[in-house]
């Protein structure tokens, strides 16, 4: 962008550095994922001796009544469902809050910084869920992944907000837009490469969410992938092939998501940055 | 144009992962269908053994009982279990049956209030008294024992033994000279591994017999709050004798990073002689070096006099039956109990996961087959050498004594400021627990 | 998009904080947008702290609380670990957001430059914020092993001994927090990059005219109009930072010993033993801290936004 011309030897020192930094430990992943129980617990950095990849996967496939694939069945339905509500909202809460400066907009402030600060209250919350009748069900977990979840896309959203000319609302206005169609016509399409942003860090961070899924929806049958790693670590005994193997399956879908945006990401960016 | 387009493609993926939703639950729908057929769910901890053993358990009592279906779901081991045990507790969210801890951890569960009393129960005559003890609140049974006895002492790999000369040391000095011709004979003497940070307290867990045959009562003494392990020389032996093993060199170099798994290997090989951990531990030893089910033995925590050392012996965790489980359910629940605690049961069990230890079931026998460990295990407690640990004999147990295991086996801190800062550590717990005289 | 860029760049410099059409009796930003958000943030976040902190003040086992007053706030601060938590909390945060900073903000011009290999470099930073914190801490506890650990090996080849990252006390909170920095940089290389993108190409056309260097590109192009990015990225991984356990869970339990706890790790430890009472007063305490640092920093950094 800045220069015309690749730089040789910044590309070439990029990469080697890369492949050590990132590749290996993925590699290792990698590798013990296909090894035996028995090499796997040595933990080394080795070829294995013997390739059980298809045995390794089905073993955790079929671990505890097919636990993984339920796993991915609610793991998706979690992160869809909330990422969508999230990124609506969110949006929303941060359009009027950047827009409009009232005597509210300091506590409203205040509440969204202490949604990233505060660590959330388990006992409390399960209480809550359990009077309104949402402990133990889907939408209730969803519920709280888009309450704990708003704070950092409010303020993702707002930084962008505030890159979005008023003149364009007010262009809208005059052309008789009112507050929903000025928001999801005009403010929320030019969000698009935040929104993309968003959808692909809190996807990431719902999918990978590991802490609320075990308090808030507990049973095995309602198993979120995260979950099914306890299956295979767990203090007395370790099978570390079957671990790295569940590892290695649960970060492909976010892996393939990130794939699939990332042209997005790029496709937008270079609309925006080359054109203009 | 195109931007309507977008925006309305989130929102209509927005309702069309609301409306899925309902079908996601598909997933948490486990009410049973009806028709005579009881269905029971039945959490246990998640390691493997106990998997294995609690469904073949499920699978040998609807054989039984074609009209009772048995499922297993399971949870973490640990703090982070016992957090969901109370979690769900509290919240009358536990499964129908569910198995945990016996001793100090089923009396944090509030028994009176959350559990079914049993105590009227036919498998309660049947089960072993120093178990019924563990299960026991106020004088009423609460729970059947759910698989074997298991000791807190020191494996050791008797090949090193024969080809050093050893004998199985009976007190301290007898063991800490073992560790010196061990070391010289080029074996690490004692294998710690820190990396699984509850490996740690064996020295002083395991040492609770000899403190006990030192001084009797002195569990109700602890609970009372009048003796301390700082100041009581005997019961602050277990921190010295982390702190001598580590000071003297005699344990393995990679301490601090060995995991459980390595640690087994390093003994069933023989890199390391002596390895001081839960009896139990010896099924998973088995099934990661074939083998060596013959090369390892067990003795108890040597202590200061060779004619009253004995071994410490833990519980077997319990199944109950929460006070949530009701009709149909019930019966059907405390008809599993009662299968869990029968020869029967024992059998089953034995089927699924080796036994690694007696049973607490009147009538049940150990095989022939089981490792070399468990028959030294059996002969302690055929010569009554055995006694509870003090976690069955109090309620008192502080939850940081792992991480000031770590400091005092690796020399962070010295034995004495260990001790004391576990005292400081168990005073919040018997707050907690509302204990009087704290 | 394309209209949008140009008009932004030219206009919005000369009215900067404009009170646009704000004040009618109709504002086109009504107050119920807040409302959805606000239902459920309510009830499912406020509430609980709120009750929670009248938990903090009770012994409290989860089946039965007690009024016990500030006695938690007393048994809190005297927790050996406390003191030496809240320092290692503090050096956690720093190092991490600090380098979030730096790594984030160098690569996402590496990224947004001419290179070879720049959408597999992209990819590549950015993979480890796609595994599980728990998925990342156990491969690197592996990695890092002192004897077998391929780190320590690799340095053996070169005749370095490596020291036990996660096992020696001096090493192990550093250590978590470099892993912290590998799983993270790749958010804060995004939101730098975002940042560096939506810069109007013309400033940079305008540079290219004056003829200045990529290095004073940088210093007067990039850093100050990627500063709203800079604000974000420092905010989020220093309160990410102070409140982070769950890496840090994974790899060290807080140890050896308690020489890698911070407070949110001895809250947890506490929460685990069952003493929610004491261990919400920790919340509590955890919260001050937080706020006291990040309220004064974020003010800080809002009034420089509108300065821009």
């Amino acid at each position: 962008m800045t220069s015309r011309r690749p730089h040789l030897f910044m590309s070439v020192a990029a990469i080697l550095l890369s492949v050590v930094v990132f590749l290996v430990p993925f590699a290792f992943i990698l590798l013990t994922a296909v090894k035996s129980r028995q090499q796997a617990s040595l933990l080394d950095f080795s070829w294995p001796t013997r390739f059980q990849l298809v045995q390794n996967f089905v073993d955790v496939v079929q671990a505890r009544d097919y636990m993984l694939i339920i796993a991915f069945i609610n793991s998706t339905i979690l992160t869809v469902a909330s990422v969508s509500i999230l990124v609506v909202l969110a949006a929303m809460v941060a359009f009027a809050l950047q827009r409009r400066r009232t005597r509210w907009t300091g506590l409203i402030n205040f509440l969204v910084l202490s949604g990233l600060i505060i660590p959330p209250a388990v006992v409390p919350t399960i209480w809550v869920l359990q009077k309104l009748g949402l402990f133990r069900t889907m939408p209730g977990l969803i519920l709280v992944e888009v309450a704990f979840g708003l704070s950092f896309c409010i303020l993702l959203f707002r930084a962008f907000i505030a890159t979005i000319p008023r003149e364009l609302d007010e262009a809208a206005i005059i052309d008789g837009a009112g507050p929903l169609r000025l928001f999801f016509r005009v403010i929320l399409p030019l969000l698009r490469s935040v929104i993309i942003t968003v959808v692909v860090v809190q996807s990431v961070t719902v999918f990978n969410d590991f802490v609320n899924p075990l308090y808030f929806l507990p049973g095995d049958q309602n198993a979120t992938v995260q979950l099914t790693l306890y299956n295979f670590s767990s203090q007395y005994s370790t099978q570390y092939n079957l671990l790295f193997m569940d590892i290695l399956l649960i970060t492909i879908p976010p892996l393939l998501m990130f794939l699939f945006f990332n042209k997005r990401i790029v496709a937008g960016m270079t609309a925006g940055a080359i054109k203009g | 144009m195109k931007r309507s387009r977008i925006a309305l493609s989130v929102l209509a993926s927005a309702t069309l992962a609301l409306g899925a939703c309902s079908a996601g639950s598909l997933g948490s729908s486990d009410e049973d269908s009806g028709g005579g057929k009881v269905s029971l769910s039945f959490l246990v901890d998640n390691a493997p053994e106990t998997v294995k053993a609690a469904e073949g358990l499920a699978k040998d009592f609807t054989a039984k009982n074609p009209d009772i279906t048995v499922k297993v779901e399971s949870r973490p081991q640990g703090t982070e279990g016992d957090n969901i045990v109370k979690t769900r507790l509290s919240t009358s969210d536990m499964t129908d049956v569910f198995q945990y801890n016996s001793g100090s951890l089923f009396q944090a569960l509030a028994p009176q209030k959350n559990l079914v009393d049993l105590t009227g129960e036919a498998f309660v005559g049947r089960t072993d008294d120093n178990f019924k003890t563990t299960v026991t609140a106020e004088s009423k049974v609460y729970g059947a024992p759910f698989g074997n006895f298991f000791a807190g002492g020191i494996m050791y790999n008797k090949d090193v033994y024969t080809k050093l000369g050893l004998e199985v040391p009976k007190t301290w000095d007898a063991f800490m000279a073992n560790n010196a011709k061990i070391k010289a004979g080029g074996v690490d003497p004692v294998i710690q591994s820190y990396g699984e940070t509850w490996t740690s307290q064996l020295f002083v867990l395991g040492d609770y017999y000899n403190v006990e045959k030192a001084s009797p009562g002195w569990a109700e003494k602890y609970t009372k709050n009048q003796v301390k392990y700082a100041t009581d020389p005997v019961a602050r032996a277990g921190f010295d004798h982390l702190q001598q093993v580590h000071d003297a060199g005699y344990v393995n170099k990679d301490f601090a990073s060995t995991k459980l798994t390595d640690a087994l290997r390093k003994l069933a090989k023989g890199e390391g002689a002596q390895y001081p951990i839960l009896s139990s531990m010896i099924t998973q030893l088995v099934t990661d070096n074939p083998g060596s089910e013959n090369k390892i033995g067990l003795f108890a925590i040597p202590g200061t006099d060779a004619a009253k050392n004995g071994i410490t012996v833990w519980a077997p965790s319990g199944v109950y039956i929460p006070a949530s489980t009701t009709g149909d359910k019930l019966a059907a629940s405390k008809k599993f109990l009662d299968f869990i605690a029968s020869p029967e049961g024992c059998t089953s069990f034995g089927n699924a996961s080796q036994p690694s230890g007696a049973w607490a079931v009147k009538g049940c026998t150990l095989p022939d087959s089981v490792p070399q460990a468990v028959k030294d295990l059996q002969a302690y407690v055929d010569q009554q050498a055995s006694g509870l640990a003090l976690e069955f004999l109090s309620p008192v147990k502080g939850p940081a004594l792992e991480q000031i295991c770590v400091e005092v086996g690796s020399g962070i801190r010295k034995a004495e400021p260990g001790a004391k800062l576990y005292d400081e550590d168990v005073k919040k717990q018997a707050q907690q627990l509302g204990l009087e005289g704290w | 998009m394309t209209a949008i860029v140009e008009k932004s760049s030219a206009r919005s410099r000369t009215r900067a904080a404009g009170p646009a059409g704000g004040k009618r009796a109709k504002s086109p930003y009504p107050h119920w947008f807040y409302l959805p958000a606000a239902i459920v943030y309510g009830v499912l976040f406020v509430i609980p702290t709120v009750t929670s902190f009248y938990f903090s003040l009770t012994r409290w086992n989860m089946f039965s609380s007690k009024f016990i007053g500030f006695e938690n706030y007393v048994t809190f601060f005297k927790e050996p670990a406390l003191v030496s938590g809240l320092t290692h909390t503090i050096i956690y945060a720093v190092v991490t957001s600090g380098l979030k900073v730096v790594l984030g903000l160098g690569l996402a011009v590496l990224l947004t430059s001419q290179i070879i290999g720049r959408g597999y470099l992209r990819s590549v930073v950015f993979f480890p914020v796609l595994v599980s914190t728990i998925g990342v801490g156990l491969t690197f506890t592996i990695l890092m092993d002192p004897e077998d650990g391929l780190i320590n090996q690799s340095l053996a080849l070169i005749g370095i001994q490596g020291p036990g990252w996660l096992t020696d006390p001096s090493y192990a909170l550093l250590s978590v927090a470099l892993v912290d920095v590998w799983k993270g940089v790749g958010l804060a290389t995004l939101i730098y990059i975002a940042g560096i993108v939506s810069i109007p190409q013309e400033y940079f056309e305008a540079a290219r005219v004056d003829g200045a260097s990529a290095w004073q590109n940088f210093r007067s192009i990039v850093l100050p109009l990627a500063r709203p990015a800079t604000f974000t990225v420092i905010l989020l991984s220093l309160i990410g930072g102070l409140r982070s356990f769950d890496l840090i869970w994974a790899m060290t339990r807080g140890g050896p010993g308690f020489t890698s706890d911070v407070i949110a790790s001895v809250i947890y430890k506490q929460y685990q033993a069952g003493f929610y009472g004491l261990s919400t007063a920790g919340n509590v305490v955890l919260f001050l801290l937080v706020t006291a640092i990040i309220f004064p920093l974020s003010r800080f950094l809002n009034s420089k936004e509108v300065d821009l």
